[in-house]
């Protein structure tokens, strides 16, 4: 292992985020077991109270989630100077086993915790608690999930070892290569355009109608969870190219660079966030026929369905802006 | 201004409020906060720094060193060596240098004394290092002694004084001559301490190393990289060996923070009795202890950032100076350029507020969960 600080920092925090997810899901567990909204008695009432322990653990553990996946990335992109051949945050996830399993980890808790804090905030406007089972339903559902994480991240923060020859950006992501990133990387921009363009097309036209009927939020989630996917691999197969002014770097790291004015950071922001709050609006959909929420959810959808577009409007106009102005032409 | 907007304004106020009625108590937890986050924040400022000035350092350092390797120990090497490795395709420049270290008796520091090919340095004079100077206590134009390897006294009269900018890496450096050198050394014609080479393309430099290895299997090339990867693991070890040290500091101020969290005195359970009793919920008291929590964490930072600025970079932190630069005679005195960015205050962030807030929330939630009528009774 490295002692590096910023790899000290990822065991503390993803360690911290195992007890508090550990700790909240045994409450979860209790709250699903003898949850009873009609009794009174002494036991109900220290379940009620125990919701907000619950979702103060919880919101303080996302918060510490989002902040972990972007640390990550970064100490992973600053120790790669020590790995020989690595030239980003891409050759040193590659130095040890276990690096890009982490991030997918790290992503999909986000997403997770992300939708139970929807749920949550969505269920404390009721007054009868009318989500109380999904939620810690859910939450027994991230609990493995968030273990998961914390123990690929430690065998690969623990097996990473200074000057391991590792293969950098442009043999990972490189046309011509085998695997699922290279693929997904050599898609041609023949085919990302009409891809990218027609799912935005979709998830606007999707939006326009929830915004004005109230109805297809499945729908509207959906596509946007797609067109928030399709974004990600048009970013590491086509717009990247514009913004490197390289038409063979396909690296979804060097964005982060100083050399690339930071651009990475909005753009994973927005993907990111857009896919939470797309995510939140399906994730809501359900539950919209109890009648303590009917007031509540719509107000709530919409809210997230606007956050959503405008997360897509942002990215668009950023890689949109880069590709007109790079003086690359695909 | 919308009403949650407006609802946090108001937390937020009380929770000032209720912070300055415990004046006392909250300082004192703000004083040992800010301590712990000033000494890990000068940690991890001192390591970014030094390494920031290791790499400007080795951005003028040749791209390749060869040395040649006798018994498993450096050994000078024969011209001949030199001459075919600067017939390699790709090397562009190779120099032959002369150098050693000099123990000076008298004044108990190391030196390391190097030729210059300056043709303006005559035999017989020197240019030296700040570090040098101050510990010899000589300025330009004095003479200096130095024993020759048979035991007699060579004067060099001192020609210049190297400028302070370049003090971290030539504080000990004495330049002399390549005449003097070897006669100080008692180097014979025809061999060089070690060969510097830059090559025209630095893509090169691996199949450089490789043919330069093949050529002469006794020769050990070491590249630029490697030298700053070793720097980069030597400072990022030695932080992390302090932090790890730290971890014990770290853990006594959460244990503290805990404790102070948790012993909740008569007159705040009563206040929150009675906030209760007027009407406000569990949520509403958790969001106070939040802002509370929030206002000591974020000024013990901001605080400790700033202290430990001060003290990386306007007092080259000297709590931890030995610790992490290392120490001898001849220590070069430098104030380091200020290197810090977003990822330093993170990590620190990581490091300090997250387990102050996880240590505390338990408490939090168990106090605003308190029944209004027996915490007013108690």
């Amino acid at each position: 292992m490295i002692q590096h600080p910023g790899i000290l920092a990822l065991l503390l925090a993803s360690g911290l985020v195992t007890l508090l997810v550990v700790a909240a899901a045994g409450l979860g567990w209790q709250i699903l077991r003898h949850w009873d909204q009609r009794s009174g008695t002494e036991s109900q009432l220290a379940l009620e109270r125990r919701t907000y322990l619950v979702s103060a653990l919880l919101s303080l553990a996302l918060g510490v989630q989002v902040l972990s996946l972007f640390l990550f990335i970064f100490t992973a992109d600053g120790l790669h100077s020590q790995f020989v051949g690595a030239m980003c945050a891409a050759g040193s996830l590659a130095a040890a086993p276990y690096g890009y399993t982490t991030l997918l980890l790290k992503v999909g808790t986000c997403l997770l915790a992300g939708a139970w804090i929807v749920l949550h905030r969505a269920d404390i406007r009721a007054y009868d608690c009318p989500l109380i089972r999904p939620k810690f339903a859910l939450l027994l559902g991230l609990a493995p999930l968030v273990l998961a994480e914390t123990y690929f991240q430690t065998r690969y923060l623990t097996g990473l070892r200074a000057d391991v020859m590792t293969s950098c950006c442009g043999s990972l992501f490189g046309q011509g290569r085998e695997g699922i990133a290279a693929e997904l990387a050599g898609l041609p921009p023949a085919l990302m355009h009409p891809l990218f363009w027609g799912s935005l097309l979709a998830f606007a036209l999707a939006g326009t109608w929830f915004l004005r009927s109230r109805r297809g939020a499945l729908a509207f989630s959906l596509l946007g969870l797609a067109f928030f996917v399709i974004a990600l691999v048009a970013l590491v197969s086509v717009f990247g190219l514009y913004i490197y002014e390289l038409p063979t770097h396909h690296c979804p790291f060097c964005l982060l660079h100083r050399e690339h004015g930071f651009v990475g950071y909005p753009l994973y922001a927005t993907l990111l966030g857009g896919a939470l709050t797309a995510l939140g609006v399906g994730v809501l959909a359900p539950f919209r026929s109890r009648t303590s929420l009917a007031s509540v959810l719509p107000a709530m959808q919409v809210r997230l369905a606007w956050t959503a577009l405008a997360c897509a409007a942002v990215f668009t106009l950023i890689v949109g802006i880069w590709a007109l102005v790079s003086p690359l032409r695909l | 201004m919308r009403p949650s907007l407006q609802r946090h304004r108001s937390v937020l106020d009380f929770a000032l409020s209720s912070l300055l009625r415990r004046k006392g108590r909250n300082l004192a937890l703000t004083a040992v906060y800010t301590l712990v986050v000033f000494v890990l924040a000068s940690l991890v400022f001192f390591v970014q720094a030094l390494k920031h000035e290791a790499g400007e350092l080795l951005e003028h350092a040749p791209d390749m060193v060869v040395q040649r390797m006798v018994a498993g120990r450096h050994d000078p090497m024969p011209a001949s060596q030199v001459e075919a490795i600067r017939e390699i395709r790709g090397v562009e420049e190779a120099e032959a240098r002369l150098w050693g270290y000099y123990y000076d008796p008298v004044y108990g520091g190391n030196l390391t004394v190097m030729a210059s090919p300056d043709p303006t340095l005559l035999p017989g004079s020197a240019r030296i290092g700040r570090g040098v100077a101050r510990n010899m206590r000589v300025a330009e134009g004095d003479m200096v002694p130095l024993r020759g390897y048979d035991g007699l006294p060579l004067l060099f009269t001192i020609q210049q004084v190297l400028a302070e900018d370049s003090e971290l890496v030539a504080s000990d450096l004495v330049l002399l001559s390549p005449a003097d050198v070897r006669t100080l050394f008692h180097l014979p014609e025809g061999l060089a301490t070690d060969l510097a080479i830059k090559a025209g393309n630095p893509r090169e430099l691996t199949t450089i190393a490789t043919k330069i290895v093949e050529k002469f299997p006794d020769a050990r090339p070491i590249l630029k990289s490697e030298m700053l990867r070793t720097y980069e693991a030597a400072f990022d070890w030695r932080g992390g060996l302090m932090v790890v040290v730290l971890a014990s500091a770290i853990l006594s101020f959460i244990i503290f923070a805990w404790d102070k969290a948790t012993g909740l005195s008569a007159e705040e359970r009563k206040e929150i009795g009675i906030l209760k009793s007027i009407g406000w919920e569990s949520g509403d008291v958790l969001l106070l202890k939040f802002w509370e929590g929030a206002v000591v964490s974020l000024a013990a930072f901001l605080g400790g950032v700033l202290l430990a600025y001060g003290h990386v970079f306007f007092f080259s932190a000297t709590l931890f100076e030995h610790a992490l630069k290392g120490w001898s005679v001849l220590f070069p005195r430098f104030r380091l350029i200020p290197a810090l960015d977003a990822y330093q205050i993170t990590v620190l962030f990581f490091l300090t507020v997250l387990p102050y807030t996880a240590a505390t929330l338990v408490p939090c939630w168990r106090a605003a969960m308190a029944d209004p009528d027996s915490a007013m009774r108690s």
